[in-house]
């Protein structure tokens, strides 16, 4: 197996990555942690952070890609009291890791982001809601929010200010639906978790029906570092001109060094693969992915070359998501693949909402029988229409788990109709 | 019953929010931990302690995957089976699980030691294949890799039983 060295691009988030281990708060601080905080808290107006965040260019990395300054400045001035933020550490979109990762490198990247947005939006409370499958990051979460208390940062009067703000750990049963932003606040208090549709947006009535921003933890540890040095610095990290930042992008599938990495914001997905992933496995051929997780639409050798930033993957047909890239090879059969994606929306459906809970074991079962020889040229135009009414769902689990399917027929509609002439699978030997 | 000494471990999670419903995943989570699942009573004086109906709490442990209504092996192993894990040959590791326990997908071994489940996506795709053993996570697995933590499990619980 081929092991790439590290990257050598600036490493903001991932600044300091060791081997197997956290980095401590004493290295957080000696890279620069915690400066923002001093920096601000106490010294510059909500609407001073916001103008900056907003000049940085800092969009969401939870999978919608939705300016945090936007977001921010949508807490109503008069809203009640008391407001809180949600971290999303849900993380449960196939192919995603990147939440794990960062919070396994540099806890306290998190920490400082949610105490600053905390700071901005008057929040008096925090909360990082974690998924069973991360219950190691849950424990260094409490640990090392424990470590900020005592060092001053976190809780009563922060550095001596009079911001109080404290933050929790919140363990989750289970459910990808949890990480859908609205039905995250439910599950925070209790309630059974099914989304909400707004509005009202939850920046207006969240938790308890007082303003709450829920971000990304990505999104939350890049703020830090703008405030630190500036949105022109933050700009400047980008490789294409239009977007900002680094980007933490995931990259499994057939390639030789799956793995988590930090590259400049529009890093072109040809490099992503063969200079940071080693390439594909050896024996197999490059044929397609997708570029932010489950939910995104396939791209194929045409986009092999795609910036991979928020506007040209969408220019290119697709979105950016989370950025977990997943790589498939011409060994795999795609109608499997999909067919394996959309068994992991239906299970995952709140059930909710008929279009979701109906239509996709209806999508599901069609690909089942194509994959097993069993199709019918009439599929083709009925996995079209149904893909059509999911996008009518209450949320947009639904929309999402479309995508794929859209995209299977959109560049690969001749590997199912070669499942429906051949009545199988032409990759089973 | 839960036991007082639990109940009180419990009634001291609740105080520490401000809503006492909004530790119900965790109280139950709690529980499992010592009594293995959620069972009617349980669920019964769970509630009592949220200050919740006890059908409001189902409404919930229904919800939650990891919330367990039936009782579960000592260990529960989730086979992650979403796309990357799919790739990388998820099926062979169900396969083998399952001949090596002698059981089926979510069955238990009659020595209530093992139940295997499937599991969406655990967020170790750059470890497929990968399964979850209560909450610990085992990547890159192969047969013999499966078979060695199969085995130290199997003496982990006689060593339990010991003590
Ligand atoms: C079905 C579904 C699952 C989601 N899961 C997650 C998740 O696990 N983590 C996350 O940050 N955002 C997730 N999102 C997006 C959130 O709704 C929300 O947009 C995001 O957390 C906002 O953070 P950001 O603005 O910082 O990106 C999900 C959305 C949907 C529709
Ligand atoms: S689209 Fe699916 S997940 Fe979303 S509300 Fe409807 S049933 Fe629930």
């Amino acid at each position: 197996m081929t092991r790439v060295k590290l990257v050598e691009t600036p490493q903001v988030l991932f600044r300091n990555r060791r081997p197997n281990r956290i980095a401590t708060l004493e290295e957080y601080r000696q890279s620069g942690g915690y400066e923002a905080l001093v920096k601000v808290v106490g010294r510059w107006s909500p609407a001073e952070i916001c103008r900056c965040i907003d000049e940085s260019g800092l969009k969401g990395r939870g999978g919608a890609g939705f300016p945090a300054s936007k977001k921010w400045m949508s807490v109503p001035a008069d809203g009640a009291y008391p407001r809180y933020i949600a971290a999303n550490a849900d993380e449960m979109e196939p192919g995603t890791f990147k939440d794990r990762m960062l919070i396994h490198v540099d806890p306290h990247a998190v920490i400082e982001g949610m105490i600053l947005a905390g700071y901005t939006i008057s929040a008096s409370k925090g909360y990082i809601f974690v998924r069973p499958s991360y219950e190691s990051s849950a424990a260094i979460l409490e640990q090392e929010l424990e470590n900020a208390r005592r060092a001053g940062y976190l809780g009563e009067n922060i550095l001596g200010t009079d911001f109080s703000f404290d933050i929790v750990v919140h363990r989750s049963g289970g459910r990808y639906i949890c990480g859908e932003a609205t039905a995250l606040l439910n599950a925070l208090m209790g309630k059974r978790p099914n989304p909400i549709k707004p509005p009202p947006f939850p920046t207006v009535k969240g938790l308890w029906d007082r303003p709450t921003v829920v971000n990304n933890v990505e999104t939350l540890a890049n703020v830090p570092p703008i405030l630190r040095n500036g949105p022109q610095w933050y700009r400047n990290l980008a490789e294409t001109e239009g977007s900002a930042g680094t980007k933490l992008y995931c990259v499994s599938g057939r390639v030789n060094n799956p793995g988590c990495f930090e590259l400049p914001m529009g890093t072109r997905f040809s490099e992503i693969l063969e200079r940071y992933a080693g390439g594909m496995a050896p024996g197999y051929a490059f044929k397609a992915f997708l570029p932010g997780g489950a939910s995104t639409c396939f791209l194929t050798k045409a986009h092999y070359h795609v910036a991979m930033d928020f506007d040209a993957v969408a220019a290119a047909g697709s979105r950016l998501g989370t950025g977990a890239v997943i790589v498939f090879d011409d060994r795999t059969c795609l109608v499997a693949a999909v067919l394996n994606l959309t068994e992991f929306f239906a299970r995952e459906s709140c059930g909710w909402c008929t279009p979701c809970r109906e239509g996709l074991p209806y999508l599901r079962d069609l690909l089942w029988r194509i994959e097993h020889g069993e199709g019918k040229e009439a599929f083709i135009p009925m996995l079209r229409s149904m893909c059509k009414h999911l996008w009518n769902a209450y949320c947009a689990l639904a929309p999402g788990a479309a995508t794929p399917v859209e995209g299977l027929l959109k560049h690969f509609e001749d590997e199912v109709r070669e499942h429906i002439i051949q009545k199988r699978c032409p990759f089973k030997v | 019953m839960l036991s007082d000494a639990l109940k009180e471990t419990l009634r001291g999670k609740i105080a520490q929010g401000e809503h006492p419903r909004e530790h119900a995943v965790d109280v139950m989570l709690e529980i499992q931990k010592r009594c293995g699942y959620m069972s009617d009573e349980a669920m019964e004086e769970a509630a009592t302690l949220l200050g919740m109906s006890p059908l409001e709490l189902e409404e919930l442990a229904t919800f939650y995957d990891h919330i367990y209504r039936e009782p579960v092996g000592k260990y529960v192993i989730r086979v992650c089976d979403s796309a990357v894990c799919w790739m990388h040959g998820h099926l062979s590791v169900v396969d083998h699980l399952t001949s090596l326990l002698g059981i089926g997908m979510g069955e238990t071994t009659p020595d209530g030691l093992f139940t295997v489940l499937p599991v969406c996506c655990l967020g170790y795709c750059d470890r497929a294949p990968a399964m979850m053993i209560n909450q610990r996570i085992f990547g890159q697995l192969t047969p013999e890799k499966i078979d060695r933590v199969i085995r130290r499990l199997r003496e982990e619980a006689s060593f339990d039983e010991a003590e």
